[in-house]
């Protein structure tokens, strides 16, 4: 089959363009690197199927980042067949820095075919480009668009067949002043004033007025997230279990003859007569309380507010601030990235440390967000149960965790040998979200997350189960004992969510709930089942993307972090 | 005229790029992010504690650490 690749520097818009070619939506934010894998997708070219390939960004063909290498691989492996087709995305409001990587891909002589997107943008930023005169200079089809609303996109589909070798030559060290006098001829700027946008780029970027930005903007999402969170369960989904689906559960349970061992994997075990969502541990009642009412209202809350925050621009801007702190962890600012994307999930943001330069930097990144950063699954989990004893313990939990990922950083760039490279990097203009585009994302978020997380948490409700019917958590609790209870001062059927832990982070905290434990116990579990392993959908990702031998390394750290800081807190709570 | 690097230079300041020292890597990554010898550039601001700094170059916005600022110098534009 034809393939389609579509090429460009990071941040123009090529996976808005790769959803409008083939209906196949995937994650588009504002800031480089979004796109770390590639994506596949398929189109008709006059009445042809073809594959379509939505290639991470790069600015050269001479790559320095690992998802540069990941597009440079892909571009050499399908330069060697023939009939592909390469479309080279271009932003037009950068349109000299862009040609750079247009006039290697001529070098390179494949088919090829120029989109200038944001083009709309070109109006208001006072840059006027001649894409007919373009055309002719480059020998290859140029084609204006405007991805987020779909202008221009249907000419580019009805000419993608005219994508041609350039006849164009220039000499390798004459690249960029031949670059200059194709701007100069095909690019008028007029001048204009600075954009209420453009004023608040240069203030959130600014030191003294960035750093308070920063603050308000980082405690607002806090609140949004919470607020949202829970306004959906306290007024929408608990009411939906208490009144319509507990009274449906409770029948069944009567039918099922209210005890037994298939009665009590559907059901659980009934409290006071009465179904408990969270500790009757039924795969039809907690099964589906969790995730449906305890964890989805805040996974649409934080990816709301984080797809805010990324289609705007900001995040690139929050890590140049906290460039300088994270330089003392051995990681530039845009690490914070990976980090806020795996405060969403933590398997994302395992594959987002793909936009750091050096292997140290990836292992440093991907082992502090697995130890220190809780999923959103969790931290609903620990919203619910441990905020119940009120807001010290939440206080705790999350500043415990936000202290380890401290220590352990300064730690980590200490013990690990070579250096840190310094930030070097595009920051993408502020946008305005495109409403539309939010919504869909935010949509392909939930719908991940029920997809991937239901099941799974619907299994780890059946083991748990099966594991007690068995007495295999009793045993297992008396073998960890020394540990659980000694070091971290937990009762022995805890171990019962370190090992559902390895499943689903959720139902661990969820098992706590029949055991009874104090404020102070919950505490420690709460951090222990954070940072002591990361959950099974995350640890493959993490072995995929660190190789075997540096994930034992991560993990041996993850445990006897876990195991030392669990057993500080048990001493001086 | 006066020659500096882009960590002496003072936010808000425009000048002319006349030489990138340092490595071939460096001076790869910053002709792809458009920061080449003969290009204007604008100081946007500095972080504290020899963090990044912000410079404009075209359309484009760009951080770059403080090690590799020093490395890059500009003719300031006079007036």
């Amino acid at each position: 089959m034809k393939k389609i690749l579509l090429i460009g520097n990071p941040n123009v818009g090529k996976s808005v363009i790769f959803s409008r070619l083939t209906g196949v939506h995937v994650i588009a934010s504002n800031y480089p690197g979004t796109t770390v894998e590639f994506t596949k997708g398929y189109m008709r070219i006059k009445g042809e199927k073809a594959e379509v390939i939505d290639v991470p960004g790069a600015y050269t063909l001479e790559p320095s980042s690992k998802a540069e290498q990941v597009a440079v691989d892909m571009l050499d492996s399908a330069a060697e067949e023939d009939g592909n087709i390469f479309v080279n995305i271009v932003d037009a409001t950068n349109l000299e820095r862009n040609l750079g990587l247009t006039l290697q891909l001529i070098k390179r002589r494949v088919p090829l075919i120029v989109c200038l997107n944001f083009w709309d943008e070109t109006k208001h930023t006072g840059v006027h480009i001649d894409a007919e005169k373009l055309e002719k200079i480059l020998a290859v089809p140029v084609v204006p668009t405007c991805g987020i609303t779909g202008e221009g996109i249907k000419s580019l589909v009805s000419r993608m067949s005219e994508a041609k070798v350039s006849t164009f030559q220039y000499e390798d060290e004459e690249r960029w002043s031949e670059i200059g006098k194709i701007v100069d001829t095909v690019q008028k700027l007029t001048h204009r004033h600075h954009t209420l946008l453009e004023r608040l780029g240069d203030a959130s970027i600014h030191p003294i007025t960035g750093i308070p930005i920063a603050i308000i903007v980082l405690f607002l999402a806090f609140k949004v997230v919470r607020l949202i969170g829970e306004s959906l369960i306290g007024y929408i989904l608990e009411p939906l279990f208490e009144n319509l689906w507990a009274p449906l559960m409770l029948k069944l349970s009567a039918l099922l003859g209210s005890s037994g061992f298939i009665h009590d994997v559907l059901i659980g075990k009934l409290i006071d007569g009465k179904i408990a969502f969270v500790e009757s541990m039924g795969v039809l009642t907690t099964g589906l309380f969790v995730p449906f009412a305890m964890v989805l209202p805040y996974i649409v809350a934080f990816y709301l507010v984080l797809s805010f925050l990324e289609d705007s621009g900001y995040l690139p801007r929050l890590g140049v601030l906290l460039d300088t702190l994270m330089h003392k962890f051995g990681i530039h600012g845009l690490a914070i990235i990976p980090m806020l994307l795996g405060i969403g999930c933590n398997v994302p943001g395992a594959l987002a440390t793909r936009v750091l330069e050096t292997k140290r930097e990836r292992f440093i990144a991907a082992t502090l967000m697995a130890i220190a950063v809780p999923c959103m699954a969790q931290i609903a989990m620990v919203f619910g149960l441990v905020g119940q004893y009120g807001a010290n313990g939440l206080g705790i939990v999350f500043g415990t965790l936000f202290i380890v990922w401290i220590i352990l950083g300064l730690l980590l760039n200490l013990v690990l040998k070579g250096e840190s490279p310094e930030i070097f990097a595009e920051i993408p203009p502020y946008r305005l979200p495109y409403f539309p585009a939010l919504v869909k994302k935010l949509w392909m978020r939930t719908f991940g997350f029920l997809k991937d997380a239901v099941p799974y948490v619907l299994l780890g409700v059946l083991i748990v189960n099966i594991l007690y019917a068995l007495r295999i958590i009793e045993f297992i609790g008396r073998l960890a004992a020394p540990v659980v209870t000694g070091i971290l001062g937990l009762p022995e059927e805890a171990v019962g969510a370190l090992i559902i832990g390895f499943l689903r982070k959720d139902v661990a905290v969820g098992m706590l709930v029949p055991l009874g434990l104090t404020m102070h116990q919950m505490i420690v579990a709460s951090v222990v089942l954070t940072m002591y392993f990361p959950c099974i959908a995350t640890f493959v990702i993490l072995v995929k993307e660190l190789g075997v031998r540096d994930m034992i390394k991560s993990a041996t750290i993850m445990i006897i972090s876990a195991l030392t800081v669990g057993g500080i807190l048990n001493l001086i709570l | 005229m006066e020659d500096v690097n882009l960590v002496q230079m003072r936010s808000g300041e425009e000048g002319i790029v006349v030489a990138i020292h340092g490595g071939f890597g460096s001076r790869r990554r910053a002709e792809s992010l458009g920061i080449r010898v003969g290009v204007s550039i604008k100081k946007i601001s500095a972080q504290f504690m020899r963090g990044p700094i912000i410079v404009q170059v075209g359309n484009t916005t760009i951080a770059l650490g403080f090690g590799i600022a020093q490395k890059i110098v500009v003719r300031k534009r006079l007036g």
